[in-house]
């Protein structure tokens, strides 16, 4: 990428968004009564690739085995069981209005589109609503053991952004047990023979063939060979772009590769600056440190959020009074109080903190506190809740949460944007599907929680398996049989393996994760929590002449031709050295504050985030122009058709 | 206390490392000093190897991801306990406070015939895959669900089941067995969905196939030596064994599900 203005264009023909008309709550079933479909004995005729094993991976990969779709599945990890959904806590929201408190797919619908300050595509908002319930009785099909009230029948807690109880989980282990259900779903179409999973393989590259994705080229991690495979569709399932910052909730492994490649492709890149910035986390302890833990937000049904009302009171917090402690977020927000939504709690949190009020060594802290809970429901009441978050907290800190209160701070969690889909989950390159986090579509600026479990699964089990067969349906003329025999794929895999040629032939003196932790700093102080055009200009300059010394000076131990851990660390690094750019790039070109996205230009006089719905009410789309060129920066208009863009307000 | 004003640790790592799964392992000595002892485990390996690096020798390869103790990657034998020395704690959530200055800490692979070493510290896990493919699900098709709630499930009934379904795959209780068994994974899966309505109709024939499995590949029978409970990270219990050989029992005798010549539950 380059200097330069980047080229503005409204909606083009390849931003078709296929939203089909009529009536918001009639759009899905619409669309379903115009898909094509793929007869039973034809299905068996057609492979289907699916990069990533969480929750949409897993969960599509089985439903499509199911139809007699050849599947192949394809992920880092050892097991698919692996996957990083499996470290999602609090739990999953479905319309089921089991609770009675007046629930409905309409309220699910417009809670998540205001929690996402209407940047989300509101058709697609909808349709998930629609198809949450199902995926609780899916769910539960399979033996997932949600938690249950005494009479026997499914128990509802709260979580942020909602005045209703709808959100179904299994403890604090609510991403494990769904992940178990779909990768148990998958293994039974395993022992089937209709589903085939490559564990410890890395996409690198996509193969596009006459315009259409037609296979993937992957590293086998054991053997450091690259493999090719080909299919007739290929499910992108692989996860946001977090750990761009380094430092961040998510796993080790977590990378943007599979997504950028295919961007480079020619898929177009939606909201990358949609980063969700999740307030309850364990505060960094050292510069050592290598990742963040999360601390669940279900913590804050029960746990009060508070600083010390006086600057730079070093006192501990049992010595500090009630009426010395300042429960700001309640203060705040007092409709909402502790469960405002989580880019509201986070910026309030960096608020106080950046006024003298954190705690810590640091100042980088607040207190999440459980003394009123447990005094008022007893410690046995809260463990059973929380048991296994307490537990954590403790290993990591060596504090008791249930005698002092947990200190947290906000951490990187989830990345909104994505590659954009359109209403199929169909990327800008005809059969390449974009699933879960990995996509851009239904969070808008800010995701609520307990939203991720719910999109991923609708994306796997309730919507690809009818959009990929419309795919196959109605261009079978075109998706004519392609082996890897095809020349195409031989171009691809040369390119791949000459990239990790040339990073294992920089030869230079600095680690690969020394990078990473460079590019996380720049990431976090300029393109975090909050933003504003010269830290983003600056960010760019330095982004740039940090891949420049990466180029130059990486060091990159052993060959690509076996089992190397820093080969494919390095891999992914380089190509964090490009994205972050983009990140910053939409994040500097997006003159508004909407959800995550905070422009320090752009607030209330309050703080709050100011939107500019005049000018920003689009999805922006970046396309690829090649390494020297700027990308063009595309837009989807967004159009409300039934809800009325209003302030987001938790007061 | 999240403080970093603690004093430092030297220590000295005896850490296997084989170049392949043919390869000849042998321990190799590394001394590191300044450890934090608010650093966890899998971030003195990290600094290790960013050692190593430097030096231009070879990292050491080791699995590892989620680092919140959930997704079972990591693992390794710490001084000869599976995960280390810590009760229901992961390798990434064992923290370097639990170790003293001037420590020797030798660190191995699993060790289990049915789990081969890949490189160093890794080790091959997919037969536990296998096992599950064998049996441990229930045969629903995606849209064939009735309502979530058309089936109570007692609330001991589900809070067990969540007990036994808590399991993450990470191997410990095989590693940590002399008879590198896998008797714990394999139950705590029959276990949780004996446990529930929704696992009833395929219920004999899960035990029975799985055990099979189990079996296939090699790994050992169970003697009632509890080491893989005090072993497991996430304090799954052995009554879910004795509930497997309950279920293997009653399915061998009543059921007519067919069963596999010359296996049994150990």
């Amino acid at each position: 990428m380059s200097d330069g203005n980047q080229g503005q264009q409204v909606n083009q023909g390849r931003l078709n968004s296929r939203v089909p008309d009529g009536p918001l709550a009639e759009k899905w079933d619409r669309c379903k009564n115009d898909l094509k479909l793929v007869s039973p004995n034809n299905k068996r005729k057609y492979d289907i690739i699916v990069v990533g094993s969480g929750l949409a991976g897993a969960s599509a990969a089985a439903s499509l085995a199911e139809l007699g779709y050849n599947v192949k599945v394809f992920c880092f990890q050892d097991s698919a069981r692996r996957a990083h959904s499996i470290a999602a806590q609090g739990g999953i929201n479905a319309a089921k209005n089991y609770p009675n408190d007046g629930d409905s797919v309409y309220r699910l619908f417009y809670d998540t589109v205001k929690g996402g300050d209407f940047r989300a595509r509101e058709a697609n908002v909808y349709r998930l609503a629609q198809v949450s319930a199902n995926i609780i009785d899916q769910c539960v099909a399979q033996g997932v053991p949600f938690a249950r009230e005494y009479g026997g029948l499914l128990a509802n807690r709260t979580f942020g952004g909602a005045q209703v109880s709808r959100t179904f989980y299994c403890r604090g282990q609510t991403g494990q047990q769904l992940l178990l259900g779909a990768y148990s779903a998958l293994m039974r179409q395993v022992s089937a023979g209709k589903a085939k999973v490559f564990p410890r393989r890395e996409m690198l590259d996509l193969v596009t063939i006459d315009g259409m994705a037609r296979g993937i080229v992957c590293r086998n991690l054991v053997t450091g060979e690259m493999e090719m495979y080909a299919a007739h569709a290929v499910l992108l399932c692989t996860g946001g772009y977090g750990n761009t910052y380094y430092l961040s909730t998510n796993a080790k492994g977590c990378n943007v590769t599979a997504a950028y490649r295919c961007y480079k492709r020619g898929a177009f890149f939606a909201n990358p600056c949609y980063t969700q910035i999740h307030p309850t986390c364990i505060p960094v302890k050292g510069d050592y440190q290598s990742k963040l833990t999360l601390m669940s937000e279900s913590l804050r049904n029960d746990g009060r959020v508070w600083v010390p009302r006086k600057a730079h009171d070093t006192r501990p917090p049992s010595e500090i009074p009630d009426e010395d402690r300042d429960y700001y977020l309640e203060r705040r927000y007092p409709a909402f109080g502790n469960m405002v939504p989580r880019d509201v709690a986070s910026r309030a949190a960096k608020e106080r903190c950046d006024a003298g009020y954190g705690v810590n060594e640091t100042g980088k802290a607040v207190y999440l506190d459980f003394k009123r809970a447990i005094e008022e429901q007893g410690e046995e009441k809260i463990r059973g809740k929380y048991g296994n978050l307490f537990h954590m907290y403790e290993k990591i800190t060596d504090e008791n949460p249930y005698k002092v209160p947990m200190r947290i701070f906000p951490a990187v969690h989830y990345t909104m944007g994505g590659l954009w889909v359109d209403y199929h989950l169909e990327s800008t390159i005809p059969g390449l599907f974009v699933l879960g986090e990995a996509n851009f579509s239904d969070h808008g600026a800010n995701r609520l929680g307990a939203s991720a479990l719910m999109q991923g699964l609708a994306d796997g089990y309730f919507v690809i398996p009818y959009t990929v067969g419309n795919h196959l349906a109605s261009r079978s003329a075109s998706l004519k049989s392609v082996t890897t025999a095809h020349p195409q794929f031989d171009i691809v895999k040369g390119e791949a393996e000459a990239r990790i040629q040339r990073l294992i032939g920089v030869q230079g003196n600095r680690s690969v994760q020394s990078f990473h932790r460079s590019l996380g700093e720049i990431m976090w102080n300029q393109c975090g929590m909050a933003r504003n055009a010269a830290g983003l200009q600056s960010a760019i300059e330095s982004i740039r002449n940090l891949r420049e010394e990466f180029w130059n000076k990486v060091h990159v131990p052993g060959s690509g031709a076996d089992f190397n851990q820093q080969v494919e660390q390095a891999g992914r690094v380089a190509d964090f050295l490009e994205f972050g750019e983009l990140l910053a790039q939409d994040a500097l070109m997006r003159e508004e504050s909407c959800g995550g996205h905070f422009r320090e230009e752009h607030q209330t006089e309050e703080g709050e985030a100011r939107r500019d719905d005049e000018h920003f009410a689009h999805v922006a789309a970046w396309e690829y122009q090649g390494p020297d060129a700027a990308p063009v920066r595309h837009q989807e208009p967004l159009t409300f058709e039934t809800i009325h863009m209003s302030t987001r307000s938790y007061k | 206390m999240i403080s970093s004003s603690k004093k430092k640790l030297s220590l000295t790592l005896k850490v296997w490392r084989q170049a392949g799964p043919q390869s000849r392992g042998e321990f190799r000595e590394y001394k590191l000093h300044g450890i934090s002892p608010d650093m966890s485990f899998l971030e003195m390996l990290d600094i290790l190897n960013e050692q190593l690096i430097e030096e231009g020798s070879e990292p050491v390869a080791f699995d590892h991801d989620c680092r919140e103790g959930i997704c079972g990657s990591c693992g390794m034998m710490i001084n000869g306990q599976a995960h280390g020395p810590d009760n229901e704690t992961t390798t990434c959530q064992l923290h370097m406070r639990r170790f003293e200055d001037g420590d020797t800490i030798l660190i191995e692979p699993w060790r289990a015939v049915a789990f081969p070493v890949i490189k160093d510290l890794v080790v091959d896990r997919s037969a536990f895959d296998r096992i599950v493919q064998a049996g441990g699900y229930v045969s629903v098709n995606t849209g064939q669900a009735p309502d979530g709630n058309c089936l109570p499930v007692p609330r001991h009934d589900q809070e067990s089941a969540m007990d036994a379904a808590a399991c993450i795959g990470c191997g410990a209780c095989v590693a940590a067995c002399k008879n590198a068994s896998a008797m714990l994974f394999t139950s705590a899966k029959v276990s949780h969905m004996a446990q529930l309505p929704q696992g009833e109709p395929e219920r004999a024939a899960r035990v029975l196939k799985m055990v099979a499995q189990m079996d296939t590949e090699r790994f050992g029978a169970c003697t009632n030596t509890y080491e893989c409970e005090a072993a497991c990270p996430v304090g799954v219990s052995v009554s879910n064994i004795a509930r497997m050989n309950r279920e293997y029992f009653k399915a061998t005798l009543f059921s007519r599900e067919e069963k596999k010549e010359g296996s049994g539950a150990g």
